[in-house]
């Protein structure tokens, strides 16, 4: 019983993750129609430009290594967020009226030149987050010792997914951004400026996207260039397990996805952790295309 | 001057042309009505008015503004809002929230709150079901959200295009007088439909369009007693 609840509570700190990853995929799915194949590798840069911020200017050194991975992970958010838009602005917007095939190569052009860059900068190596700006308190609870950083990417997450959901379900900007994942043309009569609805989802997917990059680093201390590759599969397959373009789809296909793979690492065998991902995501397109919530079906991509 | 005026508007679907040199006029607190068979240009006519479609060649004036290069979202905050065809109401979306984005233009909440009042009183079936999603009301009543709608925006020429397909002939008599309503209130209003008599009856002029062409243009009543367009449009 206690390792059933230490891997569910594995299991929704990397669905948490996951679930921050997918909704990069999905809104900018809802919004374009399209899967930004690069997503992956902007979740990649955040790992690194978090790792460098943290090391290179000495932030822990001066403000200690709470506030320092806090301001870190702002500022990587930030970044990411704008490499997000800078990526929109370039890769996409010029393709807008071209089709969907030759966004879709661009997004796979996007996506390997931005693993190359990072390849070239840092190099093919794996790198190891400083290991004292992990957390290492443990909290006991229910008669479980629950690494106290688990609880913190858990309730990180969490209280990202509700305050992005806050926003898209309560304020006029997120209204906005819900009709034009409906209806772009309905939403233009409305008075809604598309290309900027579009730009502000490049800014808060990459930015999510970043900042959960950041999250892996911590929470597992290591990173390497290819990490966008296997993350953003397991965050694609968790946004088409909500429903592709729904956005509390992307939280519970993640949050689903990462209690599966930790449950079947810790009961059936840790080798076959990473095809659970797979096996979930044909699952889903055999027994239910359209995923959980998802009321489109998700063989237009 | 006109409120609106298009001058040889040509539009292009690809390399198909299908309005050939549009010209047609509407003037402040009229209810001015297009007339046509499927496929004439109609619904084109007013997408291009509304900035969703672009001409390729003409002029579009409003109130002396040029419309031909300006984006659509910012024609709505020049006072042109469109009930377009197929109603195209924000399914999963409450009725509610469908009105609260009519008004995305407008940043006086007070003003937007007395003219949703205003929008329930003409249809209040919309307040009735205020709550319910969009996609699940019927189709008069998804008819009247997006009138609703694009009266949320508080325009001055309301386009709305064929607000009557497919409604019950109660509803159908209903909708008109609803629009008669609107232009009493001050809102010039250029109706494209297919019920031709019943729009004749409520429009002063009419314009009536053929493969892109305008053949015809003249007062309502005229039309409404020309052999021609009786047969044509009037079913004899
Ligand atoms: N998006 C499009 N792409 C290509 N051709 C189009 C497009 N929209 C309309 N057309 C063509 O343009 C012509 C005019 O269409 P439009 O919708 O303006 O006609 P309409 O008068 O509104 O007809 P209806 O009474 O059936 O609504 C038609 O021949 C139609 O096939
Ligand atoms: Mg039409």
């Amino acid at each position: 019983m206690e390792q059933f609840f230490q891997q569910l509570l594995n299991g929704l700190a990397v669905g948490g993750i996951y679930a921050l990853v997918a909704l990069g995929y999905t809104m900018v799915y809802g919004v374009m129609k399209l899967i930004n194949f690069a997503h992956g590798d902007i979740f990649t840069i955040g790992a690194y430009l978090g790792l460098s911020l943290l090391v290179s200017c000495n932030i822990a050194g001066l403000l200690g290594p709470m506030a320092a991975v806090l301001s870190v992970f702002v500022m990587v958010a930030l970044l990411t967020a704008l490499v997000g838009y800078l990526l929109e602005r370039v890769a996409y917007r010029p393709l807008r009226n071209a089709g969907r095939l030759s966004a879709v190569v661009s997004a796979l052009g996007a996506s390997i030149f931005f693993q190359n860059a990072v390849m070239l900068i840092y190099g093919a190596r794996f790198y190891v987050y400083p290991d004292f700006l992990r957390p290492n308190f443990t909290v006991h609870l229910w008669g479980l010792d629950i690494p106290g950083i688990r609880l913190l990417v858990i309730g990180a997450t969490v209280a990202l997914m509700l305050a992005l959901s806050a926003f898209i379900q309560r304020t006029r900007t997120g209204a906005a951004i819900r009709a034009v994942a409906i209806d772009p043309g309905a939403a233009q009569l409305m008075g809604i400026n598309v290309d900027r609805i579009i730009s502000l989802v490049f800014l808060i997917g990459p930015g999510l996207g970043g900042a959960a990059g950041l999250m892996v680093g911590i929470y597992y201390g290591q990173i390497d260039f290819t990490m966008g590759w296997s993350y953003g599969l397991k965050a694609f397959t968790a946004a088409i397990l909500g429903g592709i373009g729904n956005i509390p789809g992307a939280m519970l296909g993640g949050l689903l996805l990462g209690v599966i793979e930790a449950l079947a690492a810790g009961y059936v065998a840790m080798a076959w952790k990473d095809a659970i991902a797979f096996f979930v995501l044909i699952l889903i397109l055999i027994i239910r295309p359209t995923g959980i919530l998802g009321e489109r079906t998700a063989d237009k991509l | 001057m006109s409120l609106l005026q298009l001058s040889h508007v040509h539009v292009c679907y690809g390399s198909v042309e299908v309005l050939h040199g549009i010209d047609l006029n509407v003037e402040e607190g009229e209810i001015v009505t297009i007339l046509g068979a499927n496929g004439a240009g109609k619904s084109t006519t007013l997408l291009s008015i509304s900035g969703l479609v672009r001409p390729c060649e003409g002029e579009i004036l409003f109130d002396g503004h040029n419309l031909l290069r300006m984006p659509s979202h910012k024609v709505v905050g020049l006072g042109i809002a469109q009930s377009p065809e197929g109603r195209r109401v924000f399914g999963v979306m409450s009725v509610l929230e469908n009105l609260r984005l009519g008004a995305f233009c407008i940043h006086d909440r007070p003003r937007s709150e007395r003219t949703l009042e205003w929008i329930f009183d003409l249809f209040p079936r919309l307040r009735e079901r205020k709550e319910q999603l969009a996609g699940t009301l019927s189709g008069g009543e998804q008819q009247m959200l997006s009138i609703g709608r694009a009266l949320m925006a508080e325009p001055r020429l309301l386009l709305l295009d064929e607000p009557s397909l497919g409604l019950a002939p109660l509803l159908v008599r209903s909708i008109f007088d609803t629009i008669r309503a609107i232009n009493a209130r001050g809102v010039t209003v250029l109706l494209v439909e297919q019920n031709a008599r019943a729009a004749l009856r409520l429009a002063s002029r009419g314009y009536v369009l053929e493969v892109g062409h305008v053949v015809r243009e003249d007062v309502a009543t005229t039309l409404l007693a020309d052999p021609g367009v009786r047969k044509a449009y009037l079913g004899g």
